[in-house]
């Protein structure tokens, strides 16, 4: 048989509908005051995702040279990328032309994507940074493979990394 | 089987006495009825069997595997930093304490350790992703009972911790944080200022449900004495977490264990309850909500300084050899069997995921139930689908 | 009192008891339905749709009313299409004996407790046949839960409105109105004589019992959707789940209304303010001013029933009956003992 449990002075079934109550009178109660609903109303406003929020991942073309580190590394491989080679103006003057990859595709489909962020931590040229936008829900769901221009114009929503907790140690690079 | 309790037993036998007289007198049926796996109290897509008399079960029988996505494959052909992202997918509501133990073992296999300020995050984030679990548990069992209100209060309140997890680690729901050696990044700035504010409003949001369902007499009547598994029928099916602690056994991995994590810097207590019943599952869990905020806390005091990330090589192989680790995860004993080839990826990955030997004692102790009684016997366990059927 | 031909009488009856039972209804669903209990979930609740969400009930019903009308391939599909409307049925029979005003009634005759208590049960019969013909286990055990729980609920509330019926001394609605406003407390006529103060226990067990009758939390276990998917009404969709929909809410509102004519006074004000003595006397206005106080009273109870839906648990079917059997009905009955000794006494 179960064991006793301390008798409460209220009725249990007063205090539910007191919780209640409570929780009423804080909702009515004006914004100013510290009261209102705890949700938003979301078209007209909007909360402010975390500036490490994984929303949404922006390209920055030229400092990709195609390595497929972040294609191979991806674990739905949902990272589709062309390139081929291109010759480019010598840094010295009078030197050879450079052999860079130049790219000619690259795909994000975000109906696969898992938002892991494996790719953005492999690419070691600094070609791949997380946005926190999320508003980028399409109709049709082949609309969702985002190519280089439009991964290049998220570039612009990318916000700097946040400053750390006390205590941590100061890491190079990003 | 000692302390069964006396309703149950006289309502199996009243069962059997039934279900003889059904076929033999009545020339009555008995009828079948599939809880899931399209239920509402099941969520996720468990399927539940049961045979009933009148109202009475008769006999239950659980039919996992419809919602199966093979990650024990899956793993082994991953490397091991993709490995990380897939399987905080297996209980979604605490994702991040998934991805500990995997990384500790493979840390173990790889005989680095995390330094202590990385220790002190992953301890923090991981009793984070079980309040964050918990407190879900506390909303949804209002409404398996049928009161629509607290699984709001839930809500509203687990978003705190999710944002909390958000800013940390960027994912809301699936952090992939971990790193084998440390942890991805150190904690923005605030950010241990707002833990403290959030863990204050979570023991706010007990006290609520502690006035708004546990006190509610109507809500003891449902629970207590319903659903009792003794500490030795515990045991022999392999249940862990709160639902064997409910039973009075005082087992609890994170107390435990030695392992390189920082439960055993904080002051807190391991909650039991003697009675075993859905009551004391429900209460225990709400008690270690209590208990880990309060870890929490203490974790955020007393964070050392210094780097989150050991040395680890750029590209992880790790060694040949088997790790086995479980941690104390929001639902129970979760561990990963690790075997590697030294490959990029894992060989073998058993997993063993709490759920899966929590819900195998639901023949057990449905029979003789009434069928209220199931769904609030399923809603005490606590189960997550992707946890059993990984 | 203009003399009308019949059929214009019946026309304003039936458009008034259209009104008096949807209005009700409508008012339930905004206020308690989509705001209160948005408020105590601390979120807002429908905001779009006109202002504060007020035209929200207009969208839903243009959703259902668009919805295709299935029935299950193995249900009894004549009897499947009758029971929503049998259970609306009982709504527009129980509103009937409801009085408004003095002159503001549908119909007023004497056995009017009785009548009451009679057609609430027609809604059973819609609910029970609802539950088998729709050939699906859920909405078979969910009718039978229902047919238990109504018919377990009747007796404790016919037994606490006997209580009632002894101190009026008459059956008649409209002559309960009347002693409760013309009443006196020990010689003191300010606020009458409402029943609720007499009869506090009668109250407490009727307006338990209404909980039981409209399935409402505590006492759901017939829709009980963690449950039972929906109960009874897990087969239906569009206009007849719609029915249903309206059923409860509205039904809602008329027992909140014969709790308020039966216990609060109905629609009269104390008539010693005015000087009033008898049904000749009342001023005309309070045709127009009693259902006002009819339904601000509603608001009141049926705001109450809502709270209690919103913050508690289900309980568990044999409970229920427990606790109808063994404490309601005592009780009621011990009300109603004390009630007779005491109208002996006074």
């Amino acid at each position: 048989m179960p064991s006793k449990l301390p008798k409460p002075k209220v009725p249990g079934l007063l205090k539910g509908l007191g919780v209640t109550a409570r929780t009423f009178a804080e909702t009515v109660k004006p914004k100013k005051m510290g009261g209102g609903a705890a949700t938003v109303q979301y078209p007209h406003e909007k909360e402010s995702p975390p500036i490490r929020a994984r929303g949404v991942i922006a390209l920055r073309e030229d400092n990709c040279t195609a390595c497929m580190l972040c294609a191979r590394s991806c674990p739905d491989w949902c990272i589709f990328i062309e390139a081929h080679k291109d010759l480019a103006p010598p840094r010295r003057a009078g030197g050879a032309p450079r052999k860079v990859n130049k790219l000619d595709r690259f795909d994000i489909d975000y109906a696969l994507c898992m938002y892991c962020g494996i790719c953005v931590e492999v690419c070691p040229f600094d070609a791949l940074f997380w946005s926190p936008e999320y508003e980028y829900s399409e109709p049709k769901i082949a609309d969702l493979l985002h190519d280089k221009t439009k991964l290049g114009e998220w570039m612009e929503t990318v916000p700097e990394a946040p400053a750390l907790e006390a205590g941590a140690e100061k890491k190079k690079g990003k | 089987m000692t302390d069964l309790a006396d309703r149950q037993k006289l309502s199996y036998i009243a069962a059997q006495a039934a279900d003889a007289r059904l076929n033999v007198e009545l020339e009555t049926e008995g009828m079948t009825l599939n809880i899931g796996p399209q239920h509402p109290a099941t969520h996720g897509t468990l399927r539940i069997i049961v045979r009933l008399d009148g109202e009475q079960v008769v006999w239950a029988e659980p039919s996992a595997g419809y919602m199966h996505r093979g990650y024990e494959k899956l793993t082994e052909v991953r490397t091991f930093p993709q490995v990380t992202a897939l399987i905080n997918r297996i209980d979604w509501l605490g994702s991040f304490a998934n991805e500990v133990p995997f990384i500790l073992a493979a840390e173990k296999l790889m005989e680095i350790e995390a330094p202590p300020r990385a220790q002190y995050i992953r301890t923090i984030l991981f009793e984070l992703s079980r309040i964050a679990n918990v407190s879900l548990f506390l909303g949804d069992l209002g409404v398996q009972l049928g009161a629509v209100t607290p699984v709001f209060f839930a809500f509203r309140d687990r978003e705190y911790v999710l944002n909390l997890i958000e800013a940390a680690t960027g994912g809301r729901f699936h952090p992939n944080f971990d790193r084998i050696g440390g942890l991805k990044d150190d904690l923005p700035a605030g950010w241990l200022a707002e833990t403290k504010q959030v863990m204050k409003r979570l023991r706010g949001f007990c006290d609520e449900i502690e006035d708004l369902l546990f006190g509610n007499e109507i809500f003891q009547s449902r629970l207590r004495g319903i659903g009792v598994i003794p500490a030795d029928v515990a045991k022999q099916y392999g249940l862990s977490g709160a639902n064997l602690r409910a039973s009075g056994v005082d087992w609890d991995l994170r107390r435990d264990q030695n392992l390189p994590m920082a439960w055993d810097k904080a002051d807190w207590k391991v909650i039991t309850h003697p009675d075993g019943d859905s009551f004391a599952r429900c209460w225990v869990r709400l008690q270690e909500v209590r208990e880990s905020t309060k870890i929490v806390d203490q974790l955020c005091d007393s964070l050392p300084s210094g780097p989150i990330m050991a040395k680890v090589p750029r590209i992880i192989k790790v060694p040949e050899g088997e790790a086995w680790v479980s941690t104390e995860n929001p639902l129970g004993e979760m561990g990963y069997y690790v075997v590697s080839k030294g490959d990029l990826g894992p060989f073998r990955v058993k997993i063993r995921s709490a759920s899966f030997n929590n819900i195998s004692i639901v023949p057990w102790v449905l029979r003789g139930v009434y069928v209220p009684d199931v769904i609030s016997i399923l809603a005490s366990l606590y189960f997550i689908l992707g946890d059993i059927d990984r | 009192m203009i003399a009308l031909a019949y059929w214009v009488q019946s026309l304003l009856r039936v458009l008034g008891g259209t009104v008096a039972v949807l209005l009700p209804a409508g008012t339930i669903v905004y206020l308690f339905l989509f705001k209160m209990m948005s408020f105590m979930q601390s979120r807002l609740g429908p905001m779009e749709a006109g202002p504060y969400g007020s035209l929200q009930l207009f969208a839903e019903v243009g959703k259902w009313l668009q919805k295709e009308d299935i029935a299950p391939e193995r249900a009894d599909k004549r009897i499947f299409r009758i029971a929503p409307l049998l259970v609306l049925v009982s709504t527009f029979l129980l509103v009937a004996v409801v009085p408004f005003g003095p002159d503001a009634y549908f119909t007023n005759f004497d056995a009017g407790v009785f009548y009451m208590l009679a057609v609430s049960s027609v809604s059973t019969l819609g609910i029970l046949i609802a539950g088998w013909s729709s050939a699906n286990k859920y909405s078979l055990l969910g009718g039978l839960r229902a047919a238990g729980q109504l018919i377990a609920y009747e007796l404790p509330m016919v037994l606490s409105v006997l209580g009632v019926v002894i101190q009026a001394g008459t059956m008649n609605l409209q002559s309960i109105v009347m002693q409760q406003n013309a009443g006196s407390i020990f010689g003191w006529d300010g606020i009458g004589n409402p029943f609720i103060l007499t009869q506090f226990v009668g109250f407490l067990i009727f307006m338990i019992s209404v909980q039981a009758e409209l399935t409402q939390t505590p006492f759901d276990m017939p829709i009980a959707e963690s449950e039972l998917v929906s109960g009874y009404m897990t087969e239906y969709s569009g206009f007849r789940f719609l029915i249903f929909f309206i059923a409860e809410f509205a039904t809602a509102g008329v027992f909140a209304l014969i709790a308020s004519v039966l216990f609060l006074g109905g629609w009269g004000i104390p008539f010693s303010w005015f000087g009033w003595d008898s049904v000749g006397s009342i001023d005309n206005w309070m045709n127009v001013g009693g259902p006002l106080i009819m339904v601000t009273k509603m608001v009141v109870l049926s705001g109450i029933i809502m709270w209690v839906r919103f913050s508690y648990p289900r309980m568990r079917e044999d409970q229920l009956q427990r606790f109808a059997w063994k404490v309601l009905v005592p009780l009621s009955l011990l009300n109603i003992m004390a009630t007779a000794i005491l109208k002996v006494v006074f």
